[in-house]
């Protein structure tokens, strides 16, 4: 508790794109409750705060951390390793803390490639061909540090221990405005909060389910993308149309909005309840519709889809079995 | 002389076709090499594909799926299934930079013990010419510094000069 007796709230981003803290600032009027109910101590995106500030704390005292972004380098890593002793429930927020989402798609690559891509491609202006040095030394004599770069991403639980996962992409702004008020109310001992290591903030069931479009159980004999169709059947399963979508893979509790706005689903709610693989399960739903037995036309049909790996893992590579591809590893 | 690589082979085999022909390569005292761990299932159907990931991430060098010749399915149709699946993975496979050779799917009925037996020695021979994929030791470096954390030299002195 801080000195005007509210339990203390912090957010922090790592690896990620800051959409994490637009959701939460999504929830409306509701963070006025936030602010109502916590002491937010630690906020970097909304508030002037140090690094320094949150070592001087005594450990387990900001009661909820919620941490967004995946683990890319030693800065990243220093901060979740004090949250997490910082912190009495640390929540993995947003698919890039539970999964690695799309920064974790560069662990299908070499570092050496991740810094020739940003500082060496077509679209870059680097005329002198400046890179990253992790120490340096000022003309003033200033030593300047920067983190390291680390081998692969990794997700929040790869690092440290996580209390609760929030999934999405991010997380959809009423299931955080659910998740607040019922910490709220068990702070306040009116709810009890889920066992430790559950997945919050969605369902337990994929978004097929949540999808109001009709299922035939009809297979395919092409895989189309979304602008080669004249017109989209506005009511038929987007599956069936050959359109690929990961919805029988996906956890529900975004509502299937991208399915009912005719868009495929890409997958950010992450692995279903029970799924061990993002990726393997939806390999096992879209091998079922292909309309094949022959060897030939089944690989003819497979090369409607271009990028497998980067449409099966688009949002769990680093959270997946193989954690990243060979090429991301050093040496063999 | 270095001690020759022995690749570990994890193979999927069907109920009704595959394990009873490696049985019966047992029984007729065929010889195929040790590498291969045998795993029954009830149908090539039920390989989910992160039986395969599993196992090569857990330090198999090679993974064997079989099943019943096409059209001879004791349950219809699903060793098709797993044609798709695989086709499906070995892409996706590729795509994480593991070689497609080490995963392999071979239809065998009950009574191909000897083909059975040469596929898998077969495979052992073309995994151990592909050497370890050793994805656990890899995957020990995930939190390593990149340019171990000594800066990346090359580019510090050309900053330098």
């Amino acid at each position: 508790m801080s000195e005007n007796g509210k339990p203390k709230f912090a957010m922090y981003w790592a690896a990620s794109c800051g959409g994490c803290e637009i959701a939460v600032l999504n929830i409306g009027e509701k963070i006025l409750d936030v602010d109502a109910a916590f002491d937010v101590v630690f906020w970097p995106v909304a508030m002037d705060a140090k690094y320094k500030d949150v070592e001087a704390m005594p450990d387990k005292s900001i009661t909820l951390t919620l941490f967004n972004g995946g683990i890319r380098n030693e800065e990243n890593e220093h901060l979740a390793k004090l949250l997490r002793q910082k912190s009495a429930i640390l929540v993995a927020f947003g698919s890039c803390a539970t999964e690695g989402c799309i920064p974790g798609m560069a662990n299908l690559s070499n570092p050496k490639d991740v810094f020739d891509a940003v500082y060496d491609s077509v679209s870059t202006d680097n005329p002198e061909g400046l890179r990253p040095v992790y120490d340096w030394q000022t003309p003033e004599g200033l030593d300047i540090h920067i983190p390291v770069f680390n081998q692969t991403l990794r997700t929040l639980d790869q690092v440290v221990d996580v209390d609760y996962y929030m999934p999405g992409c991010p997380p959809e702004s009423h299931q955080i405005a659910a998740v607040v008020e019922l910490v709220i109310k068990a702070l306040n001992g009116e709810a009890e909060l889920p066992p430790p290591g559950s997945v919050i903030g969605a369902g337990g069931s994929t978004v097929c389910d949540e999808c109001a479009r009709t299922r035939n159980i009809k297979k395919i004999k092409k895989f189309v993308r979304i602008h080669e169709i004249e017109e989209i059947d506005p009511d038929l399963c987007l599956l069936e149309q050959g359109i690929l979508c990961n919805g029988p893979a996906t956890r529900n509790g975004c509502g299937a909005l991208c399915p009912g706005a005719g868009a495929a689903c890409i997958g950010c709610y992450g692995p279903a309840e029970g799924v061990v693989d993002y990726g393997a399960r939806l390999m096992t739903a879209v091998a079922s519709v292909i309309d094949s037995r022959d060897p030939d036309e089944i690989e003819a049909i497979l090369d409607g889809i271009p990028d497998p790996a980067g449409s099966f893992y688009r949002f769990s590579l680093a959270h997946s079995l193989l954690h990243a591809a060979g090429p991301a590893w050093a040496g063999k | 002389m270095a001690e020759q690589f022995e690749p570990i082979i994890i193979g999927f085999t069907c109920n009704w076709c595959s394990y009873r022909a490696a049985d019966l390569a047992g029984t007729a005292r065929v010889k195929y090499p040790p590498n291969i761990r045998l795993i029954r299932l009830m149908c090539s159907g039920r390989l989910d594909p992160t039986f395969v990931l599993k196992a090569l991430a857990e330090g198999a060098d090679g993974v064997l799926i079989t099943g019943c010749h096409p059209g001879e399915c004791h349950y219809l149709e699903q060793n098709y299934k797993a044609l798709r699946r695989y086709l499906l993975l070995r892409r996706t496979l590729a795509q994480m930079g593991i070689e497609p050779g080490r995963v392999k799917l071979v239809w065998a009925s009950a009574a191909e013990g000897v083909r059975l037996a040469k596929e898998i020695t077969t495979l052992v021979e073309e995994v151990r010419a592909l050497g370890p994929l050793n994805w656990p030791a890899r995957a020990k470096q995930m939190g390593a510094g990149y340019g171990n954390g000594a800066g990346l030299p090359q580019v510090a002195e050309e900053v330098a000069a």
